[in-house]
């Protein structure tokens, strides 16, 4: 049971819900594990949007002949991108897992550059909540990749192990 | 790429290949710290970066086989979520359903422990384009 006296991991405390910081979270959320590799950071945020990014790195690149990004980095930033742009718009977190991602790849990524992915929550259903995201290396309107996808609400005792 | 051969990212998150199972080579991942999402977890971009190798080794297999030499890109990939990835290895296998002049349609599976029990589920297209000389 939660104790109030006890002192909280980061975990507890974003899942006992005192509201949602996007730059909070990435600090201590994408600290570790598969984006703290990756090196994400938090860029920017809105009501329903949020932007992260990474920077390029020789051992991120998924063609040695070009210097290009592989796609699996780009489809971890859209993931995290997406799934905080709900908690963004709710201003809480709750626990959700990726129901499915689309990704399409509008171009290759330049070589050397950042990373940038801007994501918006534009529909919340009780359990389903529905995303769409950009990723670009300095200018949106000139797109790496379009993002959709759906996450999909779940029991607290799931998310974590 | 050759069927044969892994990029950096590839080899930085600790893929290898594992086999072949008629003509797909199969790739594998060991859990590791750096490839987990939410904590115990395998993160989905990274079950995402398996899938998409195996689709590109399942293609550039089938290639070398028509003794075709094409540059592959990537068009797009979609991504059903099945189950939890728990922190076990991972397999990803392709098979490629068309591959014509232009363009490639690969459907990929990813599976852990259980075969019959799939993590993931994927297709993704590419466009195959004469190499640059």
């Amino acid at each position: 049971m939660h104790n109030p006296d006890a002192p909280q991991d980061p975990i507890d405390r974003f899942i006992s819900g005192a509201g949602f910081n996007p730059r909070d979270w990435t600090a201590h959320m994408n600290a570790n594990g598969h984006s703290g590799f990756l090196g994400m950071r938090y860029c920017d945020h809105g009501d329903t949007w949020i932007e992260l990014a990474f920077d390029w790195r020789e051992d991120l690149v998924g063609d040695p002949e070009t210097g290009v990004l592989a796609s699996g980095p780009i489809i971890s930033l859209l993931d995290n991108a997406t799934s905080m742009s709900v908690w963004t718009r709710t201003g809480k977190f709750t626990p959700q897992v990726t129901l499915d991602l689309r990704i399409d790849y509008t171009r290759a990524a330049t070589p050397g550059k950042p990373l940038i992915a801007r994501a918006e929550c534009y529909q919340l259903r009780r359990s389903m909540a529905f995303v769409r995201g950009i990723a670009h290396d300095g200018d949106i309107t000139d797109p790496v990749a379009h993002a959709a996808g759906i996450f999909m609400q779940i029991d607290g005792q799931e998310w974590v192990k | 790429m050759k069927s044969t051969e892994l990029p950096p990212y590839a080899r930085a998150m600790g893929m290898e290949f594992a086999g072949i199972e008629n003509g797909s080579p199969v790739i594998a991942m060991d859990y590791s710290s750096r490839a987990m999402g939410r904590p115990g977890f395998f993160h989905g971009g990274v079950i995402g970066g398996v899938l998409e190798m195996a689709a590109f080794a399942a293609l550039a297999a089938e290639l070398e086989r028509q003794g075709l030499d094409l540059r592959i890109k990537p068009i797009n990939i979609s991504t059903e979520y099945l189950r939890a990835g728990v922190p076990e290895r991972l397999f990803a296998r392709g098979e490629v359903v068309r591959a014509g002049r232009r363009v490639a349609n690969v459907r990929i599976e990813a599976w852990q422990s259980d075969r019959d029990r799939p993590v993931a589920s994927c297709w993704m297209n590419f466009q195959l384009s004469p190499k640059k000389t």
